[in-house]
């Protein structure tokens, strides 16, 4: 029980530290937020089976749901500010300050 | 699961994430995070979720995965320029990640989270009840409304990625059929007397 906790904790940790490695490049970041999901999916299940309960896993479902559209939304905007400013690099996006 | 399944492929999870986050061409991240997710629903497996292991596979490594590896090689980018440098917030971000991480350790190591025999009597694979069975009844049961809400979701997502990129036809030509309806004669044609 224990080790796959900590499998989930360092798969989420790993997430974590990404997001500040690769701050640069948006596609790094939405697979980061990608693997911090998976982790918490990974805790769903886990805790599905600690409690035998399989609402912890109807969960996940509606969780990869969601987790699609959210990529097919942030992939088609991405690909809208790689249009408008050639980039995908953060720093370049800074249309909106003030 | 025998342990030594789960570490063989837990290893591999963590070690592909880590080529994920640390690896300098985005194609090679992706395919490591395939890797990664392959190997978790591997061990989901072993946590009896059969039928989200193999959904793990078919719609996020089918579906999500390849939508990111087409963005990859889509879009032309200098991938190179972008990691020139570590930036000045990394000592914020590992002060962050260590936090995090040793205050969901800590609540982890706290407990002894031993299953209790009384409460894991979860059906999988008992009275010949399969876990896709299992799973399906209780979510069309308990869940029905919030099961139409998420093909909704899904349905929003797919118009709003179209609307999002489509831009009309571009250097090709198209017959535009709001002017063709709207077009009237007494705009083409003008009767002049012949006098």
């Amino acid at each position: 029980m224990l080790q796959y906790l900590v499998f989930s904790l360092s798969l989420f940790g790993i997430g974590i530290a990404g997001l500040f490695i690769n701050r640069k490049n948006i596609i790094l970041l939405l697979m980061c937020i990608e693997l911090i999901l998976l982790s918490a999916n990974t805790n769903f299940v886990i805790f599905a089976k600690y409690w035998g309960d399989i609402g912890g896993q109807a969960f996940v479902f509606f969780v990869m749901t969601v987790a699609a559209a959210e990529a097919a939304i942030g992939l088609a905007l991405l690909v809208l500010v790689f249009r408008s400013i050639k980039s995908i690099n953060v720093e370049d996006i800074n249309q909106l300050k003030g | 699961m025998p342990d030594i399944l789960f570490m063989i492929f837990a290893s591999i999870a963590v070690l592909s994430a880590l080529t994920v986050v640390l690896v300098k061409n985005p194609v090679y991240a992706v395919l490591s995070l395939i890797a990664c997710f392959i190997a978790t629903s591997l061990v989901w497996l072993g946590l009896d979720a059969e039928f989200l292991a193999w959904t793990l596979i078919l719609v996020y490594v089918g579906a999500v995965l390849v939508l990111f590896l087409f963005i990859v090689m889509m879009l032309d980018i200098r991938f190179a320029t972008m990691r020139a440098r570590f930036s000045r917030w990394l000592p914020v971000g590992i002060a962050i990640t260590a936090a995090l991480v040793a205050m969901l350790l800590a609540f982890i190591a706290k407990d002894k989270f031993i299953p209790n025999a009384d409460v894991a009597i979860l059906a999988y694979g008992k009275d010949n009840v399969r876990n896709a069975e299992l799973l399906g009844n209780h979510i069309f049961t308990n869940y029905l409304a919030q099961f139409e809400v998420a093909g909704v979701i899904l349905l929003v997502a797919i118009i709003a990625a179209i609307g999002l990129i489509y831009r009309g036809p571009r250097n090709r030509r198209q017959q535009n059929v709001h002017k063709q309806i709207s077009a009237d004669p007494r705009d083409r044609v003008r009767l002049v007397s012949g006098e």
